[in-house]
Parts: C-alpha cells; sequence; structure tokens
C-alpha cells in the first residue's frame, strides 16, 4: 500500500518544511543574516545541501536559498482516487524534508550550542551524549573504515527499541557484523541510545554505536555522513546530486531500522533516504513497498521481529557480511576494537609501563609446530583476584611451506586489532611495548588468557592461511620467561629494522598495486615500491606481497617494473601500463617520485596531502589530523576534497606519514630539501627518523628550518623565516618548471 | 427520373441492412448514439459498412493501378497457392512487386502524413522563436535545452572558461531552422537518428537505411513505385524502411518534440472521456483532427472571459471544448482537456444535437461529417489549406499562426451564435470516465525515480525480477469493419492479467480510457499481481497514455531509454517489447508498424494488411526480416490470439535475455564493490 505512505510522507513533508521555514525566519530575525550558519570543523558546509544542490551554506542568509528549494520540491497531496502518480513525488518530499532537517539541526548548533558535544566520545557524567555532526577529523578516520571494508556500511536506527535489553541484542548484532549503527530520533521520547546506556553498552565512534541526536532530524548526520564520503573518497562533485545519490546507492550499504510507531514525519524521512537507495526495516505494521528499483531491492520493508532485525536488513540492503567465526566466550568483531576498560572494570593489566609486555611471531620448523595448541606458562586469569598485574608474552610459532620471515612482522601487526577486537579486552602498542587490559565483565563470561592464543589461531588462519600452514601460541605470564623472551625479540626486532631500511626500488624488479580502495574511487591505483609506502601508511611493500600472496586476484596484484623510462620522475614502463589497465584507461603515466608532472593518484585515505608553495619555491605537507590553516590557503580536508577520489592533480599529492623519512619521497622534484612547511604534531611524530634522514642528506639541523604553524600559516609569513634560516629550496631550480 | 428507376431505389434502401448497435460497439455510449440516429434517419459509417463489403482484390494488395493499362487485378487462387504461381500484370509485374509498392506507398502516405504535421509545428516554433507569432510562446525551455544538442545546437556559449547560457529564443531559432532542414535534406543523416541506442543506429549505417531527408525518402518511394521502376520487394522494403524511419524518428519526433517546447511536455493530469463530457446547457465546440497548433488556441479562446460572458449572453451556462482523436489528445495530455470520443464517435457526437460547432484540421476526418451536420444544426469547420470539404455547408476559417487567437476566437465566436439554432431533442449519453494521462518520456523517467533520482532502472528492474512480464504498445485506429473498441479491450485485459504493462497513444488510448483502465484503480482489478505491485508502488494506471498518433515517437524515445538503463540487452530488438495496432484503418498507422519494425519491434496487426494475395512478399514482412533488422510484422485478426502471439514473443525475448528464471537476490562483499565499473 505505497499510497499510504505517499501520503503520509508527504503531510509529513510538509510539517517538516513549514517547521524549519517557520524557524529559519525566527532565528534570522534574531541573529541576523550574517550569522554563521555551520556544522563543526568541515569543508563540506552543510554536507546535504552543498553535496546535493551544490550550495555551500556559511550564513543563515545562505539557508535561503535551499529553504525555497525545499518549499519547491513538495508536491501536491495525494487524491484517495483516481490519483495522479506518487513515486516520483514521494521522493521528492522526502528530499525536502531531509534538507529542510539539515537546515534545522545546523540552526541548533546556534541556538543551542552545547547540546552536541564534538568528539568521538560521550560524556555521559555531565549529561552530553549527543555527538551530532561529526567533525572531518573523525568523518575521515571512520570513513576509511568504509573505504577499505573493516565497516561494510551503517544502519541508522530511529526510535527505541521495546526495551534496553532488545536494544542491546541488536546492537551487539550489528557489531558483530562490523557495521556503524547510527542513532536518531526517539519513541515517545525513549531513545535507542539510551536504552543501550541503560544496558551498559558503550557507545560513541569507537564502538560503533553513534548517538547522533534525540530527534529524527538528526538523521541528517548519518546521510551527512554518507555524502561526505563519496564528496571526499569517491571524488562525486558537490551539486551532481544524482551521481551523489547513485553512488551511496551502489557503494555505501547503509539502511534505516524504524523501531516503533511510524509517523507521518518518519515517513517523510525514510522516502528521503530512498533517494540514497537506502531501505526502511521496520518492526511495526506499516505499510510495504516491495518491488525494486531505487533501492537494490524493497523500499519498505515492515513487520520484522527484534531476532531477525539484523540478519533481514542486511539481506535487504543486499550486503554481504562475513564474520569470522572466533571461538571465544566473549563478542568478536572491529567494533570492539575501540572499546575501552577503564578504572574499576580492570581485571588484568599487563605491559603499559606496569609490567614487562611483548610479542612476537616466528617461524618454526614444521615438524615442531602443533596447528591450534595454545599453551599458557604461568598462572591464568581464574587463579587472580582483580585488581592484578602480569607480565605478558604472547608468542605465535608459525609453520608453512610459503612461510617466509618476511611475513613474521606482518602477522605480528596483527595481534594488536585482533585481539582488540574481543569485547572487554583492550590492547595498545605493539612489540615491546604492548599493553594490554581485560575487563571484569570479560573474565566473568569466561575469557582466559589462552582465548587470546585462540584469537590469533582462527583469525591468523581465516586472514593469512596462504601463507603458513600451523600456527601455535604460547602465552608467558611467569617473569622469567617473559624477560628472556624480550630479549630475544628485541634481537629479532632489530634485526628486521635493519634490513627494511636496506631495501630500495633499485633492489627489486617488482612493485605492486593497491586498488582497495577501487570501492570508492573506481580510478584510483597506488602504486607501492620499498621507498614508496602506501598513502594510506596502511601498506607498505611487504603487505602487499604477502598480500598477494594471500589472495592472489586481490588488490594487491605484482607489477614487473619493466623498462625504466625516467629515473628522475620514476617511471617505468611496466607501471603505466598497469595503472593504465587497473584506472580504467583514465590514466596513463605516472611517476612514483613527483607531484609536479604525471603525479599519482590521490584517494581520500591519503595521511598527508603535499602542496605546492610557489613563492618558497618549496612544498608544504598537512597530515590529516591537523585542522588548522597551512600556507596554501586550503584546510586538510578541504585539500583532500579538491585532490581525493582517485584524481590526478598536479602540484598536490597523497602520501604517508612514513614516506616523507623515505629517501625517494617526491625525488622528482628534489625531495626533501623542498619541505619548508610541516604542522609542528607531524613534525614531532616524525623527528627520530626526520633527524636520520637530515644527516643523510647532510644537513643536520635541517629539520629546524622547517617552519610550522607557529611561524606562519602564509606563504607570505613563512618566507621571512625561510630566508632567514637559508632554506635550501629557496636557491633550487623553479619548482614551477 | 423514371418512376422505374425511383421503384428500384427505393427498393434497394428496403434492402439496406439494418444494424444492430450492440454488434457494432461495445462502448455504451456509441449504442445509444447509434439507436439515435437510426430514429433520425441518420446514415453513419457503421451503415455503410454493412452494405459495402472491401474490394476482394484490393484487400490482397494485387490490384495495380500504377498505369492506364491497368487495373490489373491479380487476386490468389487456389491453383496459385497449390501450382506454379504464374500471375502477372500486363508489364510482368509479379503479385510481388505490386503487393511491395501497394504497400510502399501507404508507408509513404502515412510518413507523409505525419511529417507535414511535423512540418507545420516546426513552422510555428520557428515563428515563435523569432517572435514573430505574438500567441505562441516558448514554454518549457527545459526540453529545448535537453533536446538542442540533438541539433547541435549549443546551449551555452564559453569565453575565457566562462561559460554563459544562451537565451531561449536565439536558441530556438537555431533548433527550429536545423528542425526544418530536415524536411529538405538531402545528404547525410536526420539528426536524431543517434538517439537510437548505438547497436540500433549501428545496424541502420551497415543495412544503409538511416534516412538523409524526410521529403526525399517519401519522394523516392512514389518515384520507386511508379510504373516500371523497382521491381525487386526486398529493395522497395529497405526505402520503406528509410521513409518510415523518416516518419518515426524525424518527422513524427520532431512534432512531438517542439509542440512539447511550444506547448509544454505533457505530465500525469486528469482528464474525461466520451460524449457525456458534453453539456446541453452549455456551447459544445468540438475539435477534431490531428494537430494541436489550432486546439491550442481555441482551448485559451474558450476560455476567454469575453467569449464565456458572449455565450451566456446567448443563454448558455459556458462553454465545453471537447476533443475528437488527435487532436482531443493533444490538448487533454497537456490541460486535460475533455474527449468526447475516438475515430468512429465523430458522426456520433453531432446526432447528440448539441454540438454548435465541429472544427476540424487534418488526418480521419470523415467527408460524412458534412453530411450529418446537415441532419442537425452543428456548423462543421474546415481549419487547415490541406483538407477542404465539398460537401454540405461547410465553413473554411483557415488558420494562420500569425492571427491564431483571433482566428480560434472566430471559430468560439461560431459556435455561441449557432448554440441558439439546436432544433430537434437532443440526447447527451451519460458515460464518461474519469482517466489519468499525459506520459510522456520525460513524465515516466520522472514518475521512477523524483526530481533526483529519475530513471528507467526501476522500470528494468522490475520487468528483469518478472514483476513485470513485459511491455506492450497498442497504438492506432477504429475500423469500421470490426467491433468498436471490442478488439482493444480483449487485448489490454489479457495483457494486463499476464503483468505486461502497455503503452498507449491514438484512438486505441482512447477506447482505454472508456473503460476505465486509465485509472489508477484498474491496476487492482485487471493486472496480474506483480503488475499490480508495481503500479501501485508508482501509483500509475497499469496503462499509460502517451499522447496522439505523432507521439508513437514517445515510445522510441522510452524504448531506447530502457535500453540505456541497462540489464535488457542492447537494442530494442532485445526486449521483451511487442507493439500492435488491433483496430488500424489508417496508412498513417502501417508507416508505424514500419518504424517501429525497423527500429527492431515485433509488430502485430488486427484487421489484416494487404498482402495476402502475395505469399512470398508477405512471407518476407512477417518471417524473412526478422533476420534482417530483428522485427517483424504479424497479423491476428483475433485479439486474444493477438495476445498469445505478443506473450510468446516476449517469452522469447526474456529467455534470450536469461531472465525466464527467478534470480537468487545478489549480496555484495568488498570484492564485488571493488569491482563496480567506474561512473
Amino acid at each position: 500500500m505505497s499510497k499510504l505512505v505517499a501520503f503520509a510522507a508527504i503531510q509529513g513533508a510538509y510539517n517538516i518544511v513549514s517547521k524549519a521555514e517557520g524557524k529559519l525566519k525566527k532565528t534570522l530575525e534574531k541573529y541576523g543574516p550574517e550569522q554563521k550558519l555551520e556544522f563543526p570543523n568541515t569543508a563540506y558546509y552543510l554536507p546535504i545541501i552543498y553535496s546535493i544542490l551544490g550550495i555551500p551554506v556559511k550564513t543563515l542568509a545562505d539557508a535561503k536559498k535551499p529553504m525555497e528549494i525545499c518549499r519547491g520540491l513538495l508536491p501536491s497531496h495525494i487524491k484517495n482516487v483516481y490519483h495522479l502518480p506518487y513515486l516520483g513525488p514521494l521522493l521528492d518530499a522526502g528530499m525536502a524534508a531531509i534538507l529542510a532537517e539539515e537546515i534545522v539541526e545546523a540552526i541548533r548548533y546556534i541556538e543551542d550550542p552545547g547540546f552536541y558535544l564534538t568528539s568521538e566520545e560521550i560524556d555521559e557524567a555531565s549529561g552530553k551524549i549527543w555527538l551530532g555532526a561529526a567533525e572531518d577529523v573523525i568523518f575521515r578516520k571512520r570513513g576509511i573504515e568504509f573505504v577499505d571494508g573493516s565497516a561494510p556500511g551503517f544502519a541508522a536506527i530511529v526510535g527505541a527499541a521495546p526495551d534496553p535489553e532488545t536494544a542491546k541484542k541488536i546492537a551487539e548484532e550489528y557489531q558483530k557484523k562490523n557495521l556503524y549503527v547510527f542513532m536518531a530520533g526517539n519513541q515517545n521520547g525513549t531513545t535507542f541510545s539510551e536504552q543501550l546506556l541503560e544496558a551498559g553498552v558503550q557507545i560513541g565512534w569507537n564502538t560503533r554505536l553513534v548517538p547522533f541526536g534525540p530527534d529524527i532530524s538528526a538523521a541528517v548526520f548519518a546521510l551527512g555522513f554518507a555524502n561526505r564520503a563519496a564528496m571526499a573518497f569517491g571524488g562525486v562533485q558537490p551539486g551532481d546530486a544524482k551521481k551523489m545519490l547513485l553512488y551511496n546507492k551502489d557503494r555505501i550499504f547503509a539502511f534505516v531500522n524504524a523501531l516503533g510507531d511510524v509517523g507521518a514525519e518518519w515517513a517523510a524521512n525514510a522516502a528521503g533516504c530512498v533517494n540514497w537507495g537506502f531501505p526502511t526495516i521496520a518492526d511495526t505494521d506499516i505499510p510495504e513497498i516491495l518491488p525494486t528499483g531505487v533501492c537494490t531491492y524493497e523500499h519498505v520493508v515492515a513487520n520484522v521481529p527484534h531476532d531477525q532485525m539484523v540478519q533481514r536488513s542486511v539481506e535487504i540492503r543486499g550486503l554481504k557480511v562475513t564474520v569470522a567465526d572466533v571461538p571465544v566466550p566473549v563478542a568478536y568483531g572491529p567494533a570492539f576494537e575501540g572499546e575501552r576498560v577503564r578504572g574499576e572494570d580492570i581485571y588484568l593489566e599487563s605491559g603499559g609501563g606496569r609490567t614487562e609486555a611483548v610479542e612476537w611471531v616466528t617461524t618454526k620448523n614444521i615438524n615442531e609446530v602443533e596447528d591450534g595448541k595454545v599453551e599458557v606458562i604461568g598462572p591464568d586469569l581464574d587463579q587472580l583476584t582483580p585488581p592484578a598485574q602480569l607480565p605478558l608474552a604472547i608468542v605465535a610459532e608459525v609453520a608453512g611451506r610459503k612461510m617466509q620471515e618476511d611475513f613474521e612482522p606482518i602477522l605480528e601487526r596483527q595481534i594488536h586489532h585482533l585481539i582488540n577486537y574481543a569485547q572487554g579486552l583492550m590492547h595498545i602498542g605493539q612489540r615491546d611495548i604492548a599493553w594490554v587490559r581485560i575487563s571484569k565483565a570479560a573474565v566473568d563470561k569466561g575469557l582466559r588468557l589462552s582465548d587470546i592464543g585462540r584469537i590469533l589461531h582462527a583469525k591468523f588462519h581465516q586472514d593469512f592461511g596462504a601463507i603458513f600452514d600451523k600456527v601455535q601460541v604460547k602465552i608467558y605470564t611467569e617473569k622469567k620467561k617473559v624477560s628472556e623472551l624480550l630479549t630475544k625479540a628485541r634481537a629479532v626486532y632489530a634485526k628486521r629494522d635493519a634490513r627494511i631500511e636496506g631495501m630500495t626500488d633499485e633492489t627489486t624488479d617488482t612493485f605492486y598495486s593497491c586498488t582497495l580502495c577501487q570501492s570508492f574511487a573506481p580510478s584510483h591505483v597506488c602504486v607501492i615500491s620499498p621507498e614508496r609506502t602506501g598513502l594510506c601508511g596502511a601498506y607498505n611493500w611487504m603487505d602487499c606481497k604477502a598480500a598477494f600472496e594471500i589472495n592472489p586476484t586481490g588488490p594487491n596484484q605484482p607489477i614487473p617494473k619493466g623498462d625504466m623510462l625516467d629515473p628522475k620522475l620514476g617511471q617505468w614502463k611496466g607501471t603505466n601500463d598497469f595503472v593504465l589497465n587497473a584506472s580504467r584507461q583514465k590514466i596513463a603515466q605516472v611517476s612514483l617520485y613527483s607531484m609536479m608532472v604525471d603525479p599519482m593518484t590521490t584517494c581520500g585515505c591519503c595521511e598527508c596531502i603535499a602542496a605546492v608553495l610557489p613563492m618558497c619555491n618549496g612544498i608544504m605537507t598537512v597530515g590529516r589530523d591537523y585542522t588548522g590553516m597551512t600556507p596554501c590557503g586550503m584546510k586538510f580536508t578541504t585539500l583532500a576534497g579538491s585532490a581525493g577520489g582517485g584524481a590526478v592533480t598536479p602540484g598536490f599529492l597523497g602520501h604517508s606519514k612514513y614516506n616523507i623519512t623515505q629517501r625517494k619521497w617526491l625525488s622528482g622534484d628534489g625531495g626533501l630539501l623542498r619541505l619548508v612547511w610541516l604542522p609542528k604534531m607531524l613534525k614531532d611524530e616524525l623527528r627520530e627518523r626526520l633527524h636520520k634522514r637530515c644527516e643523510e642528506i647532510g644537513i643536520p639541523d635541517f629539520i629546524d628550518r622547517i617552519a610550522d604553524e607557529t611561524i606562519g600559516l602564509t606563504e607570505d609569513e613563512i618566507l621571512p623565516f625561510l630566508e632567514e634560516k637559508k632554506h635550501p629550496a629557496l636557491t633550487m631550480e623553479s619548482i614551477l618548471e | 427520373m423514371s418512376d422505374e428507376t425511383k421503384d428500384k431505389i427505393k427498393l434497394m434502401e428496403k434492402e439496406k441492412k439494418q444494424i444492430k448497435p450492440e454488434e457494432k460497439s461495445v462502448d455504451p455510449a456509441t449504442i445509444k448514439m447509434l439507436y439515435k440516429a437510426q430514429a433520425d434517419g441518420v446514415e453513419t459509417i457503421f451503415d455503410r459498412a454493412e452494405n459495402m463489403k472491401p474490394c476482394p482484390i484490393g484487400i490482397q494488395g494485387t490490384c495495380c493501378k500504377l498505369c492506364s493499362q491497368g487495373p490489373c487485378r491479380l487476386p490468389l487462387t487456389k491453383k496459385d497457392i497449390e501450382g506454379k504461381d504464374t500471375r502477372q500484370g500486363l508489364c510482368g509485374a509479379t503479385p510481388e512487386t505490386i503487393a511491395a509498392r501497394n504497400f510502399a506507398r501507404m508507408v509513404a502516405a502515412g510518413a507523409a502524413a505525419h511529417s507535414d504535421h511535423g512540418r507545420s509545428v516546426t513552422e510555428v516554433f520557428l515563428a515563435a522563436a523569432r517572435r514573430e507569432s505574438p500567441d505562441y510562446d516558448i514554454v518549457d525551455e527545459k526540453k529545448l535545452r535537453a533536446i538542442a544538442p540533438d541539433f547541435g545546437v549549443a546551449i551555452s556559449v564559453t569565453v575565457d572558461d566562462v561559460e554563459t547560457p544562451r537565451g531561449k529564443y536565439e536558441i530556438a531559432v537555431e533548433v527550429g531552422e536545423k528542425a526544418l532542414g530536415e524536411w529538405g535534406k538531402q545528404h547525410g543523416e536526420i539528426y536524431y537518428a543517434k538517439r537510437a541506442p548505438k547497436a540500433r543506429y549501428d545496424l541502420w549505417k551497415k543495412l544503409d537505411i538511416i534516412p538523409r531527408g524526410i521529403d526525399r525518402e517519401i519522394v523516392e518511394i512514389m518515384h520507386r513505385t511508379h510504373m516500371g521502376v523497382d521491381q525487386d520487394y526486398e529493395n522497395i522494403v529497405k526505402q520503406c524502411f528509410r521513409a518510415a524511419l523518416a516518419d518515426g524518428w524525424a518527422g513524427s519526433m520532431i512534432a512531438t518534440d517542439l509542440q512539447d517546447v511550444l506547448f509544454g511536455t505533457p505530465h500525469p493530469i486528469h482528464g474525461e472521456i466520451n460524449l457525456g463530457v458534453l453539456k446541453e446547457d452549455h456551447v459544445n465546440i468540438v475539435v477534431h483532427g490531428h494537430e494541436a497548433l489550432l486546439a491550442e488556441m481555441i482551448v485559451v479562446a474558450s476560455r476567454d472571459p469575453e467569449m464565456v460572458s458572449y455565450a451566456k449572453s446567448k443563454g448558455a451556462k459556458g462553454i465545453v471544448l471537447a476533443g475528437m482523436c488527435c487532436t482531443a489528445n493533444e490538448i487533454l495530455v497537456r490541460h486535460g482537456m475533455p474527449i468526447a470520443g475516438n475515430y468512429l464517435q465523430q458522426e456520433l457526437a453531432i446526432v447528440t444535437g448539441v454540438v454548435d460547432a465541429m472544427t476540424v484540421d487534418v488526418q480521419c476526418i470523415m467527408e460524412s461529417l458534412a453530411n450529418v451536420c446537415a441532419c442537425y444544426h452543428t456548423k462543421l469547420i474546415t481549419t487547415n489549406s490541406r483538407c477542404k470539404i465539398a460537401s454540405g455547408e461547410t465553413i473554411h476559417v483557415e488558420f494562420d499562426e500569425h492571427n491564431a487567437l483571433t482566428d480560434a476566437k472566430k471559430i468560439v465566436k461560431i459556435a455561441i451564435d449557432n448554440f441558439p439554432n439546436r432544433k430537434g431533442a437532443a440526447m447527451i449519453p451519460r458515460e464518461k470516465e474519469k482517466m489519468v494521462v499525459g506520459f510522456s518520456y520525460e513524465a515516466i523517467e520522472y514518475n521512477l525515480g523524483g526530481t533526483f533520482r529519475g530513471s528507467y532502472v526501476p522500470l528494468n528492474d522490475n520487468i528483469i525480477n518478472g514483476r513485470i512480464r513485459g511491455i506492450a504498445a497498442i497504438v492506432g485506429c477504429n475500423n469500421a469493419r470490426s467491433m468498436h473498441d471490442n478488439a482493444h479491450l480483449i487485448l489490454a485485459k489479457e495483457l494486463l492479467k499476464n503483468d505486461v504493462i502497455i503503452l498507449t497513444t491514438g484512438c486505441a488510448a482512447m477506447a482505454f480510457g472508456k473503460a476505465g483502465l486509465l485509472t489508477p484503480e484498474a491496476a487492482k482489478v485487471y493486472c496480474g499481481p506483480g503488475l499490480a505491485e508495481v503500479c501501485e508502488t508508482v501509483g500509475i494506471p497499469p496503462i499509460l497514455h502517451m499522447g496522439s498518433c505523432v507521439d508513437n515517437s514517445r515510445m522510441l524515445s522510452a524504448a531506447s531509454a530502457v535500453v540505456a538503463a541497462g540489464g535488457l540487452g542492447n537494442d530494442p530488438s532485445d526486449l521483451p517489447l511487442a507493439g500492435c495496432a488491433p483496430e488500424w484503418m489508417s496508412e498513417k498507422a502501417v508507416a508505424i508498424g514500419h518504424y517501429f519494425e525497423g527500429s527492431g519491434v515485433y509488430v502485430i496487426f488486427g484487421a489484416g494488411l494487404p498482402v495476402d494475395g502475395a505469399p512470398v512478399f508477405k512471407d518476407y514482412l512477417f518471417n524473412g526480416l526478422e533476420k534482417v533488422v530483428g522485427g517483424k510484422w504479424d497479423v491476428a485478426e483475433d485479439p486474444y490470439e493477438m495476445a498469445r502471439r505478443m506473450l510468446a514473443h516476449i517469452d522469447k525475448k526474456r529467455k534470450a535475455l536469461g531472465i525466464d528464471k527467478a534470480r537468487d537476490r545478489v549480496l555484495m562483499d568488498m570484492a564485488d564493490r571493488q569491482k563496480l565499473s567506474a561512473g
């Protein structure tokens, strides 16, 4: 009975738009047209309006035009008999409602500045549990998870479950499936977010359970997140509404769960979401819309029991989620990675300066390894009284015909997040700086240290089964044994680091590709060489090599370098041929060492973006954690918006943080010597390695000649500093030639 | 006259068979008016059809009257079927050559009719663009900007990287000139050929059948079919494709597009249909024929307060403007103006006794109207220099686009002045039905996804998932040789029951309207569960009224859009789609059928096709051509049989596409998403 839905949704859209118009008028009268109207720290203005209509709303006055468009989109009411077609009008009404609500939510930032907390985490103690619009730093960090598939999609839950326990079950089931849950709206004053808190569930970006706001209009934060992802990672241009919405339909696997009675305004929001290809799955008896077309499958499905809500929703959206089956007594999945174990909750703590702790993956002879064997050498959790502290060594012994020494650090690096995925287990650091906390609740559920071994055994096999055959795990909690192992492991770490250091682009004939991000940026191709790690910072040459072994048809493919075409720019016949094909004929030539001539594509995942500063004859680069202005006149997020999305933009290039300290970084343009500006936080983070490079290039104090935000935020401001410091870039050949 | 002769005539009149109205139409209003006509002693086409049989050789297509040595009559006999077919005309022309030439001349006449209509529209369009015609304007600028690039006309200028949109009149003049050039073009290709899906365009190119210019292709048919020229039926059919495609993809399509720009692109709107729309206490004007140009102005004139008060001064309560035939469709789909009826009801509208004036423009206007008008008070007004009627007391008010509104007012005034002259008993049947109409190509796109997601994808999707089994185009006329509206309704109901969505135009659309099939409520009553669900989701009637018969071009655009939306092959011939004209009668229908076929569509006609006397030629049209152009001709007089064959064709195409079985839901993981193409 789509007619009833249309009837209600159009009614609802009229209400929403009329209220928004009233609110805008009043706010204009009170604050004046020049009053800023914005979400915190974003380059995407009011992102839905910006992406769909192409209008950058900055002030209250700017909101008038989109408001008029909302009014214009409202269709006639539906007659009971001999009615005109309503699907198109219904979708327009939904869009009008969403656009109007975005203005309403932005106005809330003016009228009630403390209402939303701009943070990843809630502040439950002071009652600030609504997070509102994510600032760009949060959005990028989380958006990448959608791009690389670690978050396959999101469920927008509006309303409330019948009771907190049901809410908890639904939320945990989504967490186990790795989906984000975006929460908005209330059912007679009860919200899903508050139900989760009541049931003792941690909410916030860290646990993927995001409390956007208590009103239905807060649903715009979920849609705004999706549209920002399409702009930042997919390169969809603001104002290209159709492409934006189709992009969402095809690539962003989101849907709505409507819990509780669906009124006219909810119906309008649901209709709005259908424009995005996001269907609504409800627990009440509402009219269904089953034929497909605007969404991939059904548009509205009703009467879904709570215990089937998650499974049905995922199916209706057409999403395949493969969930690792890990045999531990607690819930397991990436959604639990960001969960904290604090104070009273701590049952056991190891490492982190309290005790010694170490993690080590080592290769053994195949006869020495009994696959799946887990030993705990020393006391386990059930022998302790909380709060307890223990030294800890986690040693995974692997064996197999295809196992190589080079793969050891790759497996070892996984330990951090694999352990973290277990609910009630917190892990920080790696190698000899590992830090583990285990919660009382987890121990109550039956978690033991041996479960760490079971996790590693299961996950190593699932994700890396192709590169080894057997793995056994030993967990030591005896001080003497741990100290012994620490010494042994440190020697291995040093050997590994030396080997990586010695690898250069010249010493190998094979580079690797990374097209993981093509799910979002279809023309983006990363070429990864020993001296150029991936721009996301997550993949180096060795990782790619292992990934190819693991999945020979996956996104990391070997690229035979072939004939060298240009040693300065770093162009080879093999890399050019590969990129042409992999970019779907969009890009014919690519330099590994230049941001000026045929630079590589940049996807929105990059850790840093470098930009040319013509006046200084140099280059600046900025990391994504730095939210301030930069001398090129753009913040990171604006830079990423204009250079990201798989585009080639000479003069701009995405790269990893680590890459700055690699010898080939922009060597075609003059390399590190061109670097004239770097945010202080990045300088500090890289200080040690940078210092080494400075010595290598023969200017030990070079690091102090690089300007940062304390020196200036424009070229004019930093140039005198560079002159004073005799920065080498000033005397190099012109960067623009 | 001698007494003997008088007696003979009397005897003949006595022998004239009296018709039984219930056997002649399924439309109650029509039946009632036939009884009234009988009571009033008025002869109609229904009576003449009963008393005059069609020519038995002409119906076979094998009468050749191209030179004065004939007419040579070559009926197909049993001997020709069983033994060697030795028939030939004086010049040696075989039955195949003769039937092919006759067929070709029908295509030429049909294409000429649509295209000459298109020419008139283009001339008015150009006058409006040049601001020479005060009563017309460029109304739908969005559509103008959408079509301009197809004529190679830029819609903006870029100076120093700054793009500025061009003014609408500037664009319109250039579009108008380019469009008008399509008639006289001698070389190259018509512009709109490129609107066809690429595979279709490439096939046309390969077959060398892309029209060069509209007039040229029609003239060439006339030349080739002159005595002693083209004597190869395959070669004649090839030229038929050029002329027919020039109709569908140029003459008609330009008419549709430019009428949309001048008067607005149709979007869903309410309407009413059947003789019951006439009102006894109002001045009733019926506009009949095919063009929108004058009718649009009569709409304006009839709403003019000055005219309305003039009507009141004559004792009328107001003015009813009702349409008939495709002029009706034109003003219906744009303004919701009521329709009095379809082709076979034209005389019957006058029989009501309340029509104060009937204006006619061109095509499908029966000369008998003059005689029927003479029996009542109705003024018959011809308006087009191409169409005058010598019979009766017909008035001619020639339409001139430079004085359009003045002409229109003149006509309305004639009607009002005639209101007091009504005589005899009037009778208006109660029947009228509501309908939802106006499904232009653009309107369908909008209604399947709104302003932001408008697309044909949902249609394709529901064809692929089997909720919709296929698409049928039911178009064409009424034919006095078969029961009025009957075949249309039977066929439509059979198809709807089988989940086939129907696109319609012309007099066929009106048959559906009168039967209540053009309402959203009809979906639940007549459709299979899948189609009913789709109609409910979109809120549409199961039959979409796309306009007049030149608007069959909208169906070509829609078919191209369906191909472009993906998942159903790459050519119209891949689609689960069939076209038909169950009650056809005019040569335009043959031209339409042939351009659909040339566009890759299976076309089936009711009411026969005059090719039975030439079995080899017939076999070429009905079977041989499928291998050449992908579409083919067929005939089935029984509407149930027609439905069966259309469904069989649709199922054949579904099977070829691999969508004849239920498909599993595809669940996407990251690897699947990475494989998605750019775009």
